[in-house]
Order: structure tokens, then sequence, then C-alpha cells
């Protein structure tokens, strides 16, 4: 694999993950319990599709075909996205979107900070500025798994089977390949085993304060670096991607 | 203070010019007026979050979903900053809600139209936010303080609106021969709902009388509607667009357009339940604040617990 193969690989990851957890929060809209939730989610969804957008754009650069961001986005199938699969789940009911983006928003808070001290001055620019915005992200998702989880029993059952039901999936947030072994020689990224032990620490700490357990699980499933995804994506890429694919001469 | 005092100070109030402020003497109907008036526009900026929500997932591009996502929020924070308003008057935003649900309090009859294709997200922020801020603009000077105030603030944000619409025309007018069609259909569509959206004629207008007596209402159903069919009609020319309307014609005496026959049938049907989305849009709105009462609980059972959290 060449450093140019690398960094495309890696950057279809961060951007895709981003793109797919900002398309499932947009799914909130209209949807909340409150309003002013209502306005949060559909927020962290516009913070991460911006991401995806700079990631992609970055993507079609290295990747040097003309392919734009959009390009990216809309015209790859199934099996071109390197997702995490946790991002691709259904969004499920609220205490399943709050303990998603508990997990997800405390693995990107070492992820970019990691990030922002790229020798690639791009996605060290662009992990700063996505850091920021995980910091509320990832405020916004402790203070909910605190109400929900002492809240009351309803919700605290609801939360704990919700971070049950996620963990499978958290592995292979940390998995590392071929692409990551390259741009580590280079200076790019860093190794993902370094911030798992960090990540857990943060997680159980704050699940602890919410009164849930953590999750005893024997089996991970993983998938996304080789893009083997669940059945969910494909659904939600036929509806993404639809008016690009059902006018593909047009631009919009 | 007894009423024919309340009455007194609050008219004064009113023949100079000046704001009536929360804690202001006011007369029970002039109260209940702006209540019955803020909370269908905070009810409008909720529910009309439904037909645009409905393209977010399906946004054909990067920026254009940032853009529909951005607009989308903005009229939740409308929605917010109107409850807020209301509360002001002396109702809670769970008392409006449940009038909503019950169809005690309206919403703009609009939102009971369905967004078929994308050029509706067009149409829409064109069209609607369009006529929206026709009538906003008129209410920056109204009398009620806070509720001018909130007019201030969502009329720059509407205009943004507009504009992003237009563009979504524009673009698409220059786009395929698909394309093309799907924003005429779009404007063919969404044309009289939009004008309807001023209410009925002068003539034939319910509340206006008080209105205009406490400067709620500071211009007509119909001047305010002149006013939307006379800046829409050249924005519609310069992209190519058709205003379905065979009767549309300048007349030079009123330097302005006349129009045809409003289908005040059609009106009258969707106001009182019969349109196409009225159903699905309350029970969108139920469903899902029902879904949610578990977390609002949590909410406030856990307030309960760590006040000072």
């Amino acid at each position: 694999m060449t450093l140019q193969e690398a960094l495309f690989n890696y950057l279809l990851r961060l951007g895709d993950n981003a793109l797919i957890q900002g398309h499932r929060l947009s799914e909130w809209c209209s949807k909340a319990p409150v309003l002013e939730e209502d306005l949060a989610l559909t927020n962290m969804a516009l913070d991460q599709i911006g991401a995806a957008q700079a990631f992609l754009k970055y993507a079609g650069a290295i990747e040097n075909k003309g392919r734009s961001e959009d390009d990216l986005a809309y015209k790859r199938a199934e099996r071109q996205f390197f997702n995490n699969l946790m991002t691709e789940l259904p969004i499920g009911d609220f205490s399943f979107t709050i303990a998603k983006q508990l997990l997800l928003s405390s693995f990107e808070f070492f992820l970019f900070r990691g990030l922002s001290q790229s020798k690639d001055q791009t996605i060290a620019n662009i992990a700063a500025k996505t850091l920021k915005e995980v910091h509320y992200h990832l405020a916004h998702s402790r203070d909910w798994c605190f109400r929900l989880g002492k809240g009351t029993e309803v919700s605290h059952e609801k939360l704990q089977n919700s971070v049950n039901a996620l963990w499978m999936y958290t592995d292979e947030l940390f998995e590392m390949g071929e692409a990551d072994e390259v741009l580590m020689e280079a200076g790019i990224v860093f190794s993902l085993k370094e911030i798992k032990p960090k990540w857990l620490e943060l997680v159980s700490g704050i699940l602890d304060d919410a009164n849930i357990a953590l999750p005893n699980v024997d089996y991970m499933q993983t998938g996304s670096r080789k893009g083997i995804h669940t059945e969910h994506l494909g659904h939600l890429l036929s509806e993404m991607q639809f008016l690009q694919r059902a006018y593909p001469d047009a631009s919009w | 203070m007894d009423a024919t005092a309340v009455q007194a100070v609050f008219q004064d109030k009113i023949e100079q010019d000046l704001k009536i402020e929360p804690k202001d003497p006011m007369p029970d109907r002039y109260r209940a007026h702006l209540i019955r008036q803020i909370s269908q526009h905070a009810h409008s900026e909720v529910i009309g979050m439904q037909p645009e929500g409905n393209w977010i997932t399906r946004a054909p591009s990067l920026r254009a979903k940032q853009i529909l996502l951005a607009k989308i929020q903005d009229e939740g924070g409308h929605g917010l900053y109107l409850y807020s308003t209301a509360e002001t008057l002396g109702i809670s935003r769970e008392e409006m809600i449940e009038q909503l649900q019950t169809g005690k309090a309206k919403y703009s009859n609009i939102f009971n139209y369905p967004a078929l294709t994308w050029a509706d997200i067009g149409a829409i922020g064109w069209l609607v936010d369009g006529a929206a801020i026709v009538n906003q603009v008129a209410l920056q000077r109204t009398s009620y303080g806070p509720y001018a105030r909130a007019m201030f603030r969502i009329c720059k944000e509407e205009s943004f609106h507009q504009r992003q619409g237009y563009e979504i025309m524009a673009n698409m007018m220059k786009g395929t021969t698909e394309q093309r069609e799907m924003a005429q259909d779009a404007m063919n569509r969404w044309w009289w709902p939009a004008l309807m959206m001023f209410g009925p004629h002068d003539k034939d207008s319910a509340h206006s009388g008080d209105a205009f007596k406490w400067r709620i209402k500071r211009k007509t159903n119909d001047e305010l509607r002149q006013k939307f069919i006379d800046k829409t009609v050249q924005q519609a020319e310069v992209i190519g667009l058709t205003i379905p309307d065979p009767d549309l014609k300048w007349n030079e005496t009123k330097q302005g357009y006349d129009h045809g026959e409003i289908n005040w049938e059609e009106f009258k049907r969707v106001i009182n339940g019969n349109g196409p989305c009225n159903k699905q849009r309350m029970e969108h709105h139920i469903r899902y604040h029902e879904e949610g009462a578990w977390v609002r609980e949590a909410a406030a059972a856990y307030h309960e617990k760590f006040p000072t959290d």
C-alpha cells in the first residue's frame, strides 16, 4: 500500500464516520423529546456533516482523480464505505442515540486530539476544529447519561440496554490495518492502541457516575475496515443518494 | 386597578405608539388575542419543521444538507423564542402544546401541504418564507414589545432562508429538463397556498377589527398579499418560472399586479382539517411528543434529585 493509498483510505474512514453519524443524527429532526433537543441533535448533525465535507474533500484531493466530496458521498456503493458499524445503526430511541454519541464522542475526543498533532497539516487543522465541536458533543451526551441513568427506573433500564447493545461495536473503533501502519511510519497518524485504555477509562467513569454497569460481552463485531457493513447501511445510502442516482446529469 | 382604569392607561399608551410590556396593564382580550396569535406563530415554526425535515436525509449535496439543517434549526429556534414570548403573557409551553394537540390552537395552514420533491424545498424557502417575511416585517412594529423584538431577530434569518430557497429554484431552472419541470411543478403547487397565507380578504377577515385598534396589526391582509405578489412575480420571471395564474396582469393605475380568484373553498376546507397533511402533521407531533415522555420524566426526576446539577 502506497502512502497515497493509505492516506486516501484513512481519510475515507474519517469522512464516512462523520457523514453517516451526521446522517443518523439528522433523522431526529422534528422527533426529539423536547424542542431544545431537536436543536441540539441537529446541531451535532451539522457539525458532523461539516467535518465529513472537509475530510472527503481532502480525500478527493489526495486520490487525485477529480472526485469531489459530493462524488465521494453520493456515488460510492456500500462496499466502498469505511465508517464504523456503530455509526450506521438506526437511531433507536433517545437513550440509544445518547449512548452511541457518548461512545463515539469519547473516542473522537482522543482521536482528534491526537490527529491535531499530525504532520499532515490539513488533517491537523480539520482535527483541531472538529475537536472543539467534540467537546460539546461529549458534554451533551455525558449530561444526558447522568439524567437518564439516574432519572427514573424506566430511563435507567433503557440506557443500560442501549449501552449493552452497542458495546459489541466498540472494539472496531480501535482496529488497525495496513493503512495505519503506513501512515504511522510517516508520522501522520498515531496508534489507536494507545488511546483505547484512555477511552475505556473515560467511558467507564461516566457510565459509573450514571449508575450504568459496564457491559460484559464475549463477542465483538467488526468489518468496516474491509467495507463489510451491517444491512442498515444500504438502506441509509439508498435514501441519501437518491437524487444523485436518479438524476445523474443534474447538478443542484 | 379596575378594568376601566386598565383600559384607559393601556389605550393611552397605544395612542402614543408606545410598546406594551409584560408587566404593563392590558385588557384581558388584548392578552388573549396575543396568546392566540403568538402561540399560533410558534406552532407554525415547529410544525413547519416536518415538511422540510422530510428532505434532510435526501438533500442532494453536502452543502444543500447543511443549509437545510441550519434552516430547520433556525425555525425550531424561532419556535422556542416565540413560545417564550407567549409565556410572558402567562401561559406555559405545556399548555400551548396541549392546545395544539387538541386542535384548540392552530398553525399556519401552509404546512398542511406536502413537500413532494426537492424543488418543494426551494419553493418553501422562496415562497413560504417569502410570504412569512412580508407578514413579519409588518409585525416588527406591533404594539406588544416582546413580540416586536422577536420579529426583528426572526426577520433577519427568514430573509436568508428566502434567498436560499430562491437559489435552489434558480439552480434547477438552469439545469436539466427534468429539473426545470420539477421546479415549475413545485411553483404550481405552492403559489396559491402561499397567497392564502395572508388570510381572507379584508372584507371577510374575522380578527382584524380589534387587532388594528390595538395596533397588533398595522397592514391589512390584502395590502400584505399585494406586496408579496409584486415582489415575487419579478423574481419568478428572472429565472423563467411561470406564475400559475392566467388572470395575473400588471395594473398601471395601482402600480401593482391584479391576480385571479383565490380558491377560498379550499382554504376553508384545509383550515378545518381536511387538507392533504393535516392528520399526518398532528399525528407526527403527538407521536413523538408521547414517545419522548419518558425522557422528559427522567430529566425532571433527575432535577428533583440533584437540583444543583
